[in-house]
């Protein structure tokens, strides 16, 4: 392999905090992400979103599952919870009824988020439930080894699929859109500044509203179906990634070497589990 | 805002089965978060806290399944509510993990499991005990958790409210095991007008010097809730006092010990049993639950043959009264234990008597209770063995 030129590391400047720090637990770094994943992306998308919405960090959570993206909450300065494996949806719902005024945010991974905990996921978003759900997708169980995940495309080689994949992966935007989610945008962690917007969108949407994250697994992903680096995996996103807003969810499959959509594909407004509970209750004399 | 304020709590006398006394004694301990799925025999908690809990100011949620009812009950405690969910032996299966969340993160709640005939599906609609062991074992690695058995519906109310007085007091998961005849009974249940409240532990120090798991002299650490400021993180990962992963082997002993220290060193405070007409008795009878209500009526029988039988009820199951039961070895000369499983709970009896007298099983599977003359038959049996 090339040995490539390393680029000099930033200056660092005494005294002065970078100015998403205040959403940090600094003294947990450095993380435990491996070079070229998309975690650090996704994260400081997050964090940049944070500051748009000017939200006071007292009034955030965010929960997670377990994997890589499950520790996302732990370097957060926030009330943060990092729960058993597919269960941060159910967790973050108990958290938003008992507490409404909290914005509640779900941050967590494929394999979490929609095998072990795929039936928390749908019947949150049938049931409007007022959390964000942010997944980072990078097709297989990173945490574990590489194995094969619920999104894992069809002929990519993992650790439990030696011979390659032959089971049939969700779209993730189709499941959502069609499970009831209000507000459903895929990006990949090429585009930061996208992926921000949609987080902001997400967060500030009403409802169940869900953004999927595509994003490199160098060590595991990458290294079993030869993608390279994780900068290689994104210049793949760049090259195949179609921007299309408001496309037809059901057309957002990924296939490997074939284009793929992103953009925003829903955003429209239905009443909540919240407003329609407060309804019931007010019609019942209760608070 | 209505202005005739009416009290929450159902006070009075009123005629209702235990799953409903279960029902209101949550309510009149403050819980307003309830979510569950459901199963039978369990059903009547769940339908009668989805019309509660609305006019109440609560919360009352169905969840797709029992894990997401127990994830749920949690993440509604970080935010500061009493929570809890009821459940019966399949979905009391499907809990166990989060059990151990509960425990591992220090979450006040209350589970119900009214006890159902099982393995697997069993008999759904009658009576057994047999998850007392897996009330104690059931999650993976190694906990100590409380655990009631109430023997009425009264006691049903006294011990829901008492559970979340105990789940608070430590900060643990408070598992309320009945049976589906004390779930279904229906008796006499008056209710106060007013239970003492059940405060959480709150942090004694600004947020810039708490420590989320440092705990008080007690081994149990003060809790900050979701939106309070403290901006804690809470995990299942073995961790340290600041609530990080910490994956030394010196860390995890540490936690572990304090989570079962915590509890383990203050039985005074959860150690709950009943005696009758133990004072002359040469036999007793270890029971709990609707068992423990049908030895009654066999020791009836024992003291019309000559028998000195009388009643060891064990109100509190896990931590296992061991001292208690200790004592009664010292006074009697057999020890008959009555349950509807196939021997768990007598163990921890042999084991507490160490040897010290002789201990039959009156056990039956489940599906119904026992009969007065098969507990009389026991206390015979072991009467002979010890002459």
């Amino acid at each position: 392999m090339p040995v490539k030129e390393l680029r000099a590391p930033p200056e660092f400047v005494s005294g002065v905090r970078h100015p998403l720090e205040r959403w940090l637990r600094t003294e947990r770094f450095p993380h435990i992400w491996c070079s070229g994943c998309g975690l650090g992306t996704s994260l400081s998308a997050l964090l940049f979103s944070f500051d748009q919405l000017g939200w006071d960090p007292d009034s955030v959570a965010v929960v997670s599952g377990i994997g890589c993206t499950g520790r996302v909450a732990g370097y957060l300065k926030l009330d943060t919870y990092h729960t058993t494996h597919g269960r941060a949806i159910p967790f973050a719902t108990g958290l938003k009824l008992a507490k409404p005024d909290l914005h509640v945010v779900v941050f967590s991974g494929d394999g979490d988020l929609f095998a072990i905990g795929g039936n928390h996921f749908i019947h949150a978003a049938r049931r409007n439930m007022d959390i964000a759900v942010i997944c980072v997708n990078n097709f297989n169980y990173g945490m574990t080894g590489g194995q094969l995940g619920p999104t894992t495309p069809v002929g990519a080689r993992t650790t439990t699929s030696p011979f390659g994949n032959f089971e049939h992966p969700f779209n993730l935007v189709h499941l959502a859109a069609s499970a009831g989610a209000t507000y459903v945008a895929r990006w990949t962690t090429l585009d930061g500044r996208r992926l921000e917007k949609a987080f902001v969108e997400a967060l500030s949407h009403k409802g169940f509203t869900f953004v999927e994250v595509l994003s490199p697994c160098p060590t595991n992903y990458g290294r079993r179906n030869r993608l390279g680096e994780g900068l290689d995996e994104l210049r793949y996103y760049q090259e195949h990634m179609v921007i299309r807003h408001g496309a037809d969810p059901k057309d957002a499959d990924i296939m490997p070497g074939n284009p793929f959509l992103v953009g925003k594909f829903v955003d429209i407004e239905k009443p909540t589990y919240l407003e329609l509970y407060a309804e019931k209750a007010r019609e019942l004399g209760g608070e | 805002m209505s202005t005739r304020r009416v009290s929450p709590i159902l006070s009075g006398v009123h005629f209702m089965n235990g799953d409903e006394a279960i029902a209101e004694g949550a309510i009149a301990a403050g819980c307003r978060f309830f979510a569950a799925y459901p199963i039978t025999p369990q059903s009547e908690i769940a339908e009668r806290l989805s019309w509660r809990l609305p006019r109440v100011g609560g919360m009352f949620i169905q969840m797709e399944d029992e894990i997401a009812a127990i994830t749920a009950i949690l993440g509604a405690s970080w935010a500061g509510m009493k929570a809890m969910t009821a459940t019966s032996g399949p979905g009391f299966s499907l809990m166990m993990e989060n059990l151990g969340l509960a425990v591992m993160t220090e979450t006040p709640c209350v589970i119900v499991d009214v006890q159902r005939g099982a393995p697997s599906t069993g008999l759904p609609t009658l009576v057994a005990q047999g998850e007392m062991m897996q009330a104690r074992w059931g999650s993976h690695g190694h906990y100590e958790i409380v655990a009631l058995c109430p023997a009425s519906p009264q006691e049903a109310f006294d011990l829901t409210v008492k559970a979340f007085a105990l789940s608070e007091r430590f900060r643990v998961p408070v598992l309320i095991m009945t049976d589906e005849v004390v779930g279904h009974m229906y008796e006499r249940v008056e209710i106060p007008s007013a239970v003492p409240e059940a405060a959480r532990r709150k942090p004694k120090v600004p947020p810039e010097e708490f420590l989320p798991y440092k705990p008080d002299p007690d081994l149990v650490p003060p809790m900050a809730c979701a939106g309070e400021g403290y901006r804690v993180h809470v995990t299942g990962l073995t961790h340290d006092e600041r609530g990080y992963p910490d994956m030394s082997p010196e860390a995890h002993d540490r936690l572990v010990r304090r989570l079962v220290d915590k509890v383990r060193l203050f039985p005074h405070e959860y150690t709950f049993f009943e005696e009758v007409q133990l004072e002359d008795a040469e036999i007793a009878v270890v029971s709990y639950g609707i068992s423990a209500r049908v030895s009654l009526g066999g020791i009836e029988l024992a003291r019309k043959a000559g028998i000195r039988a009388g009643l060891f009820r064990l109100i509190t199951a896990w931590p296992f009264p061991d001292e208690a039961v200790f004592r009664v070895a010292q006074r009697v000369k057999g020890i008959v234990v009555v349950e509807l499983n196939l021997g768990q709970m007598s163990r921890e009896v042999e084991r507490a008597v160490r040897g010290r007298v002789p201990v039959h099983g009156v056990f039956h599977a489940g599906g119904r209770i026992h009969t007065p003359e098969e507990v009389f038959q026991g206390i015979e049996e072991v009467h002979r063995q010890c002459r």
